[in-house]
């Protein structure tokens, strides 16, 4: 066994617990995950059956942890984890996987397989078996601060521009401010108006806010890839900042997974609570609304639809936030099919657009997304989620397709009821 | 009187030869025999000369030759019993001591390959069959005498048959039946604790009309008499298709005569004639007097766990073994389960801090 | 051994032997599943998603709607073969009267031609199972020998109960004698394949339930 090999299995070793061992205890092989998944529904190939990727994991479950699989391997009767087996699953675990949590809502025995996968991924990266295109998105984000290679003075660019363009005054580094912003990389390159959004969104209502210059990346290529002690690295950047500066919250910004990644696995990843709450940009959005500091006015006539980041919906539970905010800002609304935490993946999330091997299986998987878009024909789709963005805007011009993808926090900072100056 | 036919017998004994024949049709029936065979069988059971018959009697409790002689009246299956030349029969006979033996040894002498012989009661083989002896012989060494010279032998009752209460355990006196000594002698069963008495008379009468013994099934018994259950037979079978159920002997459901198989009756599994030949001429049987089958007539009956519990259920209680599992388990899943939790240490103590170049193998 | 020996050996013996494999086995490996812990989730839960691990375990034998249509066979079968299989285990005499011997409780049984009927359509969605799983190149790929296996074991005791209720084949005390034993080789099988599914269902059910329940996400 090469070395590599070992620290796979034993990471795998080390992920296996209590809930993973009751999956695999209670799977029966009934294939309903395949069709929660797009990357079988759209592909029909049975190797995307979503428990099917994570088979490796299953057997060395059994040959470590359960008294057969001791006694089969004893005797030889199951064959072991290899490097061979571990590189033809790495295109299940990471191309046709978006980790998008949809196979773990459907599987009768309630199985979390998207779960699975994701502890899967800790062994898969740590014995070189993670894609070139993630493995290089990783390091950039551990050796530069962000998957894209954005350093600081990229960001500082951007804050000048949208400063000239809203008149308004970015703050960075503020102590004690009630905020700090988080923003993707994809933000800073593709969707700066995002940032210029929030100036005067949070100008109008009185938030008082920061960016920091130590870490504005809000992206986790670590919990993409699976390595959690690079993820915590990642993460403890952010908690380092936010604590350094005595916020009261850090606003994840539109990016699914950076949502999980500072959320839900960040305090688990350092191993203790944080000294500060973290909110989702739409979260804190229907906040203010509800607290009146959020006026719009006037609404976007044209038919338009919302795409619900997996992430942020179905794995994060912000659901009714988007659509109480487009019911100010859209006439007509209109719900796509599955909405909620039922919809379809844009094909791109948990590193599948940093992975440049996936790519046609990505735009394959995209037929999903066009099927409901055509069922619904409207022009306009709304997301909050920049990799979402990027993914649907390649699909839509792969597929010659004639509609517009807008961020909701743009979309509200357009219709804001500017406060007159000096009051 | 030896050369006298069985007709002349019974001819003297004042059966018609009308009562004769209906006997002989009713035989003919329940040996499953098309209505034309009954002449044959009467012409043939009519000249019949008085075959030499010799009982033996080993652990037994006599309820055999009761049941067979103690008919309500005297039928003509007791006649067709009397009819026979009974040698020996240390219950009936008249004679005792030396001089009944001697009869034994003198008809079997005189028939040496011809006569019939009748068995009832186990046969114990545990220290060298001590525990049954009859003129200081052993039923095992009497039975091989016995059976040296026969041309058939005739299993009655289930002690005989399959071993009866002497082979229910503990056993005792290492009881067996006839068939797991003889092995070289056609044997016929006729199971029952007693049997029915028609049902030794119709095979007896097969034997004298055919000269063979009639189609046995695989437990050595004839078919036509134990070719079906109890059950299938029972007049209460639609009550258990209804799922119409006596919880009591004295429940409503047991006056209505609704079935008995919560109450332990065994006949989905037992196979003897008593739901259509009935006893004491056809007055009742078990159930009907609203008793369940004891299974009487199959092999182990006395070992197949109360006579009064339902046939599903277990024989022997399973509590005990289900709580040795429980514990034997427990004491596994606590040992797996801290090896599991060294491995899992293990894995925690050899991780190394990944680093971006682990990433590329 | 005739057929009354196998009888009694399968209502005896055989059955406390049975009982006692499968109770070792459940237990075992439901120490094997709760041995390898779990973390404490640091991340701080939303709230109103309390109890909702024991919503999950029974919310989830409904399907999404959306999700019925896209897997039609499976989930019919599946729901028949289920319930059949249940309705026969449970509500036919004889088994009522063995669940009493053991346990002391008891409940009304249904007419044995309605348990007949039911035997049959479990039999038949039982076979559409097995054909469905050859057939469709998903549940192929995902077949090992311990599903074969399981679908063995669970339709052994439906056949052979309901052939010896018809005398097919066997002389019914063989027959009965067979069921039995099919069903103490299912007892004996159940906690080393897939059959586990029963019990831990409801364990996987529960931490399904409570990880989206802290996201605020009712699964």
């Amino acid at each position: 066994m090469t070395a590599s090999l070992q620290k796979g299995i034993n990471a795998l070793r080390e992920v296996l617990d209590a809930p993973i061992a009751s999956y695999f205890s209670s799977c029966v092989r009934c294939g309903m995950c395949a069709e929660a998944c797009l990357f079988y529904t759209e592909t029909k190939d049975p190797k995307y059956t979503p428990i099917h990727k994570v088979e490796p994991l299953r057997r060395l479950w059994e040959q470590e942890y359960t008294l057969t699989g001791r006694v089969k391997k004893m005797f030889g009767l199951s064959k072991p984890v290899t490097d061979e087996e571990l590189e033809e699953w790495s295109p299940l675990v990471y191309d046709s996987c978006s980790q998008c949590g949809r196979c773990s809502m459907v599987c009768p025995v309630g199985n979390d397989i998207t779960y699975m996968i994701r502890k899967m991924r800790e062994g898969m990266a740590i014995s070189g078996h993670a894609p070139e295109g993630v493995i290089g998105a990783t390091k950039r984000t551990i050796e530069l601060g962000s998957p894209m290679g954005i350093k600081l003075p990229a960001l500082q660019t951007q804050i000048s521009k949208q400063e000239a363009e809203t008149g308004l005054t970015i703050p960075i580094d503020v102590q004690g401010a009630d905020y700090m912003a988080l923003l993707s990389s994809m933000e800073i390159i593709n969707f700066p108006e995002y940032l210029g959004a929030l100036a005067k969104i949070f100008h109008n209502a009185g938030v008082s806010w920061t960016l920091s210059s130590e870490a504005f990346e809000a992206t986790n290529s670590g919990i993409q890839i699976g390595v959690a002690d690079l993820a915590r690295d990642i993460v403890m950047r952010i908690v380092t900042a936010a604590e350094k500066l005595k916020v009261k919250s850090v606003i994840s910004p539109e990016c699914g997974h950076a949502f999980t990644a500072l959320r839900w696995e960040g305090p688990n990843l350092i191993g203790r609570p944080y000294g500060f709450k973290v909110v989702h940009i739409l979260e804190l959005l229907d906040e203010l609304r509800s607290a009146g500091k959020l006026k719009t006015t006037g609404k976007e006539s044209e038919a338009l639809t919302y795409h619900d980041p997996c992430q942020i919906a179905r794995r994060g539970g912000v659901v009714e936030q988007p659509r109480r905010l487009l019911g100010d800002v859209a006439a007509d609304f209109r719900e796509m099919s599955d909405p909620g935490v039922w919809n379809w993946c844009c094909g791109g999330g948990g590193g599948v657009s940093a992975n440049d091997r996936a790519e046609h299986l990505r735009l394959t998987a995209f037929k999903r997304k066009k099927a409901q878009l055509d069922a619904l024909g409207v022009e306009t789709m709304v997301t909050a989620c920049a990799n979402c963005r990027i993914v649907l805007e390649e699909g839509l011009e792969h597929y010659n397709m004639n509609v517009k993808v807008v961020g909701l926090t743009e979309l509200v900072a357009e219709h804001l009821v500017e406060q007159e100056a000096g009051k | 009187m030896r050369d006298e036919t069985l007709l002349d017998t019974l001819k003297r004994r004042g059966i018609s030869r009308r009562g004769f024949l209906k006997f002989c049709a009713t035989t003919a029936s329940m040996l499953a025999l098309p209505p034309a065979m009954a002449a044959e069988v009467a012409a043939a059971l009519g000249k019949v000369r008085r075959p030499a018959v010799i009982w033996l009697s080993f652990q037994e409790c006599t309820g055999c030759t009761e049941s067979l002689t103690r008919a309500h009246s005297p039928s003509i299956e007791s006649l067709i019993f009397d009819a026979i030349s009974l040698d020996y029969h240390h219950t009936l006979q008249a004679a005792s001591g030396h001089a009944a033996e001697e009869a034994r040894e003198h008809s079997m002498k005189q028939d040496w390959g011809n006569y019939l012989l009748l068995v009832d009661g186990s046969i114990p083989l545990k220290d060298d069959g001590v525990y049954s002896t009859i003129a200081g012989i052993s039923n095992l060494q009497m039975l091989k005498d016995a059976a040296a010279g026969a041309a058939a032998i005739v299993s009655v009752g289930t002690c005989a048959a399959y071993g009866g209460l002497p082979h229910a355990n503990p056993n005792p006196t290492g009881a067996v039946s006839v068939s797991e000594i003889i092995k070289d002698k056609p044997i016929i069963n006729v199971p029952g604790c007693p049997p029915i008495p028609a049902v030794l008379t119709g095979v007896l009468a097969h034997y004298l009309t055919f000269g063979a013994i009639p189609d046995l099934d695989d437990l050595g018994r004839p078919k036509a008499f134990f070719g079906e259950s109890i059950h299938d037979r029972c007049y209460r079978r639609p009550f258990y298709d209804q799922g119409k159920f006596a919880k009591t002997f004295d429940d409503e459901g047991a006056r209505n005569g609704w079935c008995l198989f919560e109450l332990g009756c065994k006949g989905p599994t037992t196979h003897n004639a008593c739901a259509t030949t009935k006893w004491n001429g056809g007055t009742s049987w078990p159930v009907q007097s609203g008793h369940g089958c004891l299974g009487c007539s199959e092999p182990d009956f006395w070992d197949g766990g109360s006579f009064y519990k339902a046939l599903s259920t277990p024989i022997s209680p399973v509590t005990g073994a289900a709580a040795a599992a429980v514990a034997i388990g427990a004491a596994a899943g606590v040992a797996i389960g801290l090896a599991n939790r060294q491995t899992k240490a293990a894995a925690k103590a050899a991780h190394q801090k990944a680093t971006i170049a682990d990433l590329e193998k | 051994m005739n057929a009354m020996d196998l009888l009694l050996w399968s209502r005896g013996p055989g059955l406390g032997i049975a009982i006692g494999i499968f109770l070792f086995g459940m237990v075992l490996r439901l120490f094997e599943i709760y041995s390898l812990g779990r973390k404490r989730d640091l991340a701080p839960a939303r709230t109103g998603g309390e109890g909702s691990g024991w919503r999950t375990m029974f919310t989830r034998s409904v399907p999404d709607r959306a999700q019925f249509k896209r897997s039609p066979v499976v989930f019919t079968t599946g729901y028949i073969f289920h319930i059949g299989f249940f309705i026969v285990l449970l509500f036919l005499l004889p088994h009522i009267e063995l669940i009493r011997s053991i346990s002391g409780l008891s409940w009304p049984a249904l007419p044995t031609p309605v348990v007949d009927l039911i035997a049959v359509i479990t039999l038949i969605a039982l076979i559409v199972t097995l054909i469905y799983r050859i057939m469709d190149p998903v549940r192929r790929l995902l077949s090992t020998f311990g599903d074969y296996l399981a679908w063995t074991v669970t339709f052994l005791p439906v056949l052979t109960g309901y052939m010896a209720y018809h005398h097919l084949l066997f002389d019914y005390t063989l027959m009965l004698a067979l069921h039995i034993l099919s069903v103490e080789l299912l007892l004996v099988v159940f906690p080393f394949t897939k059959l586990t599914h029963m019990v831990t269902l409801f364990i996987s059910r529960w931490y399904n339930g409570e990880w989206f329940a802290r996201k605020g996400v009712a699964s």
